[in-house]
């Protein structure tokens, strides 16, 4: 499993994403710019440059054919995913701190930062596919302010006009975006701020993972905890891995605090857990700094983490990935 | 109509709190009997004389307040009378003062109070017999030992929590007792495994038996260290503050009385919790300044717990007989200069002797010729070099009190003694320096004191032995030197560079010879397991380096109970052997288990507070467990008692080792399978839940699809799709000319 190092950002990471088909890899990172990447060898297709300042949060539809991206310059921008052009710019009064695109690509969620005396706010956006894509609505859809601790994360669940989110309280909710309205919360899934959310391929249960040191599995409908995996390090990250029983976490000693600890706290590697038994089975090592991001490929045949060292690193599974069968012969439902 | 309403008030109640409470008890009233009986001539003379008596003990009466009963038909006294005091505190201190107080040659004051009297006289007559308490057995104190399994204990102190544990095979290494212990310093083993020590505010408690009850309690208010005798009867505590006796505070065989006030060491009898004497730490000739740290243990015992001794630095060390914990022979002994002192402890051989010189005495048989007898308790002290005397090390046999050897020292700057656990040997550290005292090296003198006349063997070496081992009850030892410039200047990050050396007793030449140094170490501190043969190196303390060396040196030879003997065939020192390395981040302790094949390291949050925990490894350096805890505290494994086997009962087992192995063998295979069915099946239940879970996701999704849209989807069929593509790169016309 030898990776490949992905050396096109000269900041450390904050979000990457495969395409549905699992060929391009987007990566976003605090130099301002996103870089669209060849998943099998690594070679950069291109770059998306216009934001003019940290790119948070990244997200593509399924026909690859737009992608939206949050930054810190207050814009959530729309890009044609062939052309590297910006087709089209939304601008807020602070910060987009997460995007997320709806399953049938209709529309996309934006969470804005709280700040300046602006409240967090969750949009949700209307995306015109007819045309080149840059005849949008300036106007969203939706707009409201969560009531209490501030969203980090969000995505849009099976269920219309519901949206799951994370918060930094450490609570998972679901809100009607139509009303704003919270539907379920679970105010202690997470006892410190929810740092990731990935939903499993049919959405009906979703992964978060938290700085409190746990990941857990979260049904999306009744937001009932399902499995939980404890770490000994805060985590950034975490990730279904499709076609087999894994979840990958990834996190590490915070930035600021690794001067003032010892190199080997710091726990820079991809963990492997078993989804099922809640047990790890392995660690991929490699970054030299905290995992931010990590993103498996829709086939499962790969995974990217994208490090604090401003470094992603692919990592195609070996042939004894798939046969392997340490736990003897058991069928374990995805 | 007011009068009639104040009537009505109820004032019983305001009464009677402000009711004035009269003295109309008769507790300043004293009867005392055996006064002389006279008649009326003699009265004046007597009543001067019994109060002239009483003043004398500080009680001033005046005839007024004698009253004398008259028997009116003999004209006599009826010898007794009755004393008014002031109030009743005279009276007491009277009745203790003058109680049996002999008045002349034939009368003796016998006093009562007046109040009991009555009691005495309404005394029934008649003997009831007091009911026998039911008898209760007590849990077996060492019941631990019973275990099927054998396992060995630990103890573990996290946060508040304390637990015991078995450690045994991965599925019998269960938790033993969760105790709700709350608010003690620390917990500590006794030295036998018997009990388990909390430390209080109020003082020590002992717990022990397999259901963990409260054993025994001593009132040492704010201890700080405690210390067990070696065969567990008596207990040394320690607390910085001086005992201060309070009014009223509970007087008894277990309390402190007035007479403890102001010393800080007591010592306890641990069977009936009474304390036996207290000690003062501080010498009231040393100046504050000068004050040393307070050596611990303080008071040190004999192996047999016959004695107990400490040192008076400079002067004299002071033993004591037990239980009496009188001075031995009822003087110290009077050494000057003396520094430290260690007891030689007992061996194995000179258990059994003592046990036989025991049974002896108790047959009073006069077979006494025949038993060898058991080798007299010794210790060993040293002394600095004063003015014209050499400094000097002394081994002095007790209490006979009779020097067995002295050995002369020059340029001492420091002496350390260290005693293999046998007693076989005896190693003084000495720290010499050069004639410019600029720089030091070291001697160890070796006394090997199971020889005659004591010989004594002088090992040289050039840099300075920061740590010294003996393998327990073998012919070996360890060191740590290092001839680093840091060494004695530790600062954060400096990890000092070291070497360890092994030595052996060269059984011909009769002297030690170097096995094997291992150079450029880090290690600082080596723990040799208890049955001998293994020994593992750490670096303790250090915040950069954390390593576990794990060696074997006697890895040619198969069966350690032979050792002897095979040993001069083989090259010398080609039997040590690295069997794995390991790594420990922020280990602060390291201790072998009582049976010498798991080592325990942790890592306390008394010194730091990074990746504290514990964890067990093999003797090959293997990680069996690990628990990385916040706020870990402590982890102990639990002692035991030497083994009551004999040896010859000890050879037999070692020679029939492969038949007793087979059972094991076979309880292994069992365990294994059975851990992995219980295993499998849990696994098992976890995987059917999920499935059950994913499938009513599914059923679920694919019904809200149905309603959305009205038609099922089909299950994303693949189409292939072949598609070929011919692209023309390049054209060109060329003209064939036939």
């Amino acid at each position: 499993m030898r990776p490949i190092l992905l050396q096109g950002h000269e900041r450390s990471l904050t979000q990457i994403k495969f395409n549905t088909e699992g060929d391009l890899l987007l990566s976003c990172s605090k130099d301002h710019v996103i870089n669209v990447w060849y998943s099998h060898n690594g070679e950069r297709l291109g770059t998306y440059e216009g934001n003019n300042g940290t790119v948070w949060t990244v997200d593509v539809d399924s026909e690859s054919r737009f992608m939206v991206s949050g930054a810190a310059d207050n814009t959530l921008r729309l890009w044609a995913v062939e052309t590297g052009k910006c087709l089209y710019t939304w601008e807020f009064p602070t910060a987009v701190k997460r995007v997320a695109f709806k399953e049938d690509d209709s529309q996309v969620v934006c969470i804005t930062e709280q700040r300046m005396g602006h409240q967090c706010a969750i949009r949700v956006f209307n995306i015109n596919r007819d045309g080149d894509g840059t005849n949008q609505s300036q106007e969203p859809l939706y707009m409201f302010n969560p009531i209490g601790s501030k969203a980090t994360v969000c995505a849009f669940t099976p269920t219309p006009n519901v949206i799951i989110t994370g918060h930094e309280s450490g609570k998972v909710a679901l809100f009607n975006v139509k009303s704003g309205d919270e539907i379920e919360n679970n105010e202690r899934a997470h006892s410190d701020i929810v740092t990731d959310l990935q939903m499993s391929k049919d959405g009906t249960y979703c992964i978060t993972s938290s700085k409190d040191k746990a990941a857990r599995i979260h049904d999306t409908k009744s937001l009932m905890v399902i499995k939980t995996f404890t770490t000994e390090t805060p985590l950034n990250s975490a990730a279904l891995a499709p076609g087999r029983p894994y979840v990958l976490l990834g996190g590490g000693q915070e930035a600021m605090s690794v001067t003032t600890t010892s190199l080997r706290q710091g726990k820079f590697e991809t963990r492997f857990w078993h989804k099922v038994f809640e047990e790890e089975v392995g660690r991929v090592k490699g970054h030299f700094g905290p995992i931010n991001t990590i993103a498996v490929h829709p086939a499962g045949t790969c995974y990217a983490s994208g490090g604090e060292d401003g470094f992603v690193r692919v990592h195609h599974f070996d042939d004894s990935y798939f046969r392997a069968k340490p736990y003897g012969d058991l069928e374990i439902a995805d | 109509m007011p009068g009639t309403i104040t009537d009505d008030i109820d004032y019983t109640d305001i009464e009677e709190k402000y009711r004035v409470h009269y003295d109309d008890g008769f507790d300043q009233t004293l009867v005392v009997d055996g006064v002389p009986i006279i008649d009326r001539s003699k009265l004046e003379r007597l009543l001067a004389k019994i109060c002239k008596e009483f003043s004398r003990k500080g009680l001033s009466i005046k005839p007024d307040d004698i009253f004398m009963p008259w028997d009116d038909s003999s004209g006599k006294s009826k010898g007794y009378l009755f004393v008014d005091f002031r109030n009743a505190d005279d009276a007491n201190l009277a009745l203790s003062a003058l109680h049996n107080h002999p008045f002349d040659s034939k009368h003796t004051f016998k006093i009562n109070r007046f109040t009991d009297i009555e009691g005495f006289a309404n005394m029934d007559e008649t003997y009831d017999e007091p009911e026998t308490e039911e008898f209760t057995a007590k849990e077996h104190l060492r019941a631990w030992l019973a275990d099927p399994q054998g396992r060995d204990q630990y103890v573990t102190y996290r946060g508040d929590d304390v637990e015991i544990h078995w450690h045994g095979k991965p599925s019998q290494s269960e938790l033993a007792f969760k105790p709700e212990w709350k608010e003690f310093l620390y917990v500590a083993w006794s030295p036998l495994g018997t009990y388990v020590a909390t430390l209080h505010r109020q003082g020590v408690r002992l717990w022990g038996g397999p259901s963990w009850k409260p054993q025994q309690r001593f009132a040492h208010p704010l201890v700080k260290l405690i210390d067990f005798s070696p065969c567990e009867q008596y207990l040394v505590t320690w607390s910085n503050e001086p005992i201060v006796v309070p009014e009223g505070a509970l007087q008894g065989s277990q309390y402190f009385s007035p007479d403890d006030e102001g010393n800080n060491i007591a010592v306890w009898d641990i069977k009936s919790g009474d304390l036996l004497r207290t000690f003062s730490t501080n010498n009231d000739s040393d100046l504050p300044a000068t004050k040393k740290q307070m050596q611990w243990p303080a008071l040190k015992w004999s192996p047999d717990d016959k004695f107990v001794a400490r040192v008076t630095a400079g002067q004299m060390i002071s033993v004591h007989e037990l239980p009496s914990m009188y001075l031995h022979g009822k003087k110290s002994l009077k050494i000057e200069g003396v520094v430290d002192f260690e007891w030689c402890p007992q061996g194995e051989k000179d258990k059994e002797d003592a046990d036989k010189d025991a049974k002896v005495a108790l047959n009073g048989a006069a077979s006494k010729a025949t038993v060898k007898k058991a080798r007299e308790n010794m210790l060993v002290y040293w002394t600095p070099e004063v003015v014209n005397q050499p400094a000097r090390v002394t081994l002095l046999a007790f209490p006979s009190r009779t020097i067995l050897r002295q050995k002369n020292l020059f340029n001492v700057t420091e002496c350390k003694i260290y005693w293999q656990n046998q007693g076989d040997f005896l190693c003084v550290k000495v720290d010499r320096h050069t004639k410019t005292k600029k720089s030091i090296f070291c001697n160890l003198e070796i006394f090997r004191v199971r020889e005659k006349d004591y010989p004594v063997e002088v090992v040289e070496l050039k840099d300075t032995v920061t740590d010294f081992s003996w393998e327990p009850k073998g012919e070996r030892f360890a060191i740590v030197s290092s001839n680093d410039p840091n060494l004695g200047n530790p600062g954060p990050g400096i990890t000092i560079k070291t070497d360890v050396s092994f030595y052996q007793l060269e059984h011909g030449k009769n002297d030690f010879k170097l096995l094997r140094t291992l150079p450029s170490r880090t290690s600082n501190a080596i723990r040799w397991s208890p049955r001998g043969r293994h020994v593992v190196l750490a670096t303790v303390g250090s915040s950069s380096k954390s390593e576990l060396e794990f060696w074997d040196l006697d890895f040619n030879v198969e069966d350690t109970g032979r050792r002897e003997g095979l040993a001069s065939k083989e090259e010398w020192g080609s039997g040590i052997q690295l069997l794995g390395t390991a790594d420990h981040y922020g280990v602060t302790d390291v201790e072998w288990d009582p049976s010498g094949r798991y080592l325990a390291t942790s890592a306390s949050a008394w010194t730091h507070t990074l990746e504290n925990g514990f964890a067990i490894w093999d003797f090959r350096g293997q990680e069996i467990i690990k628990h990385i805890q916040d706020r870990f505290k402590q982890f102990i494994w639990r002692p035991r008692p030497p083994t009551l086997l004999t040896k010859d009962q000890q050879k037999l087992i070692r020679k029939n080792l492969r038949e007793y192995s087979r059972t094991f063998d076979e309880d292994d295979a069992a365990e294994e399978s059975n851990v992995s069915a219980e295993l499998i099946a849990l696994r098992k239940r976890l995987v059917d839940e999920w499935n059950a879970w994913r499938a009513l996701c599914k059923k679920d999704s694919t019904e809200e699809r149905v309603q959305k849209h009205g038609k099922v989807h089909p299950e994303e069929e693949k189409e292939e799709i072949e598609v070929w593509v011919d692209e023309v790169i390049e054209q060109t016309e060329e003209i064939v000319i036939e």
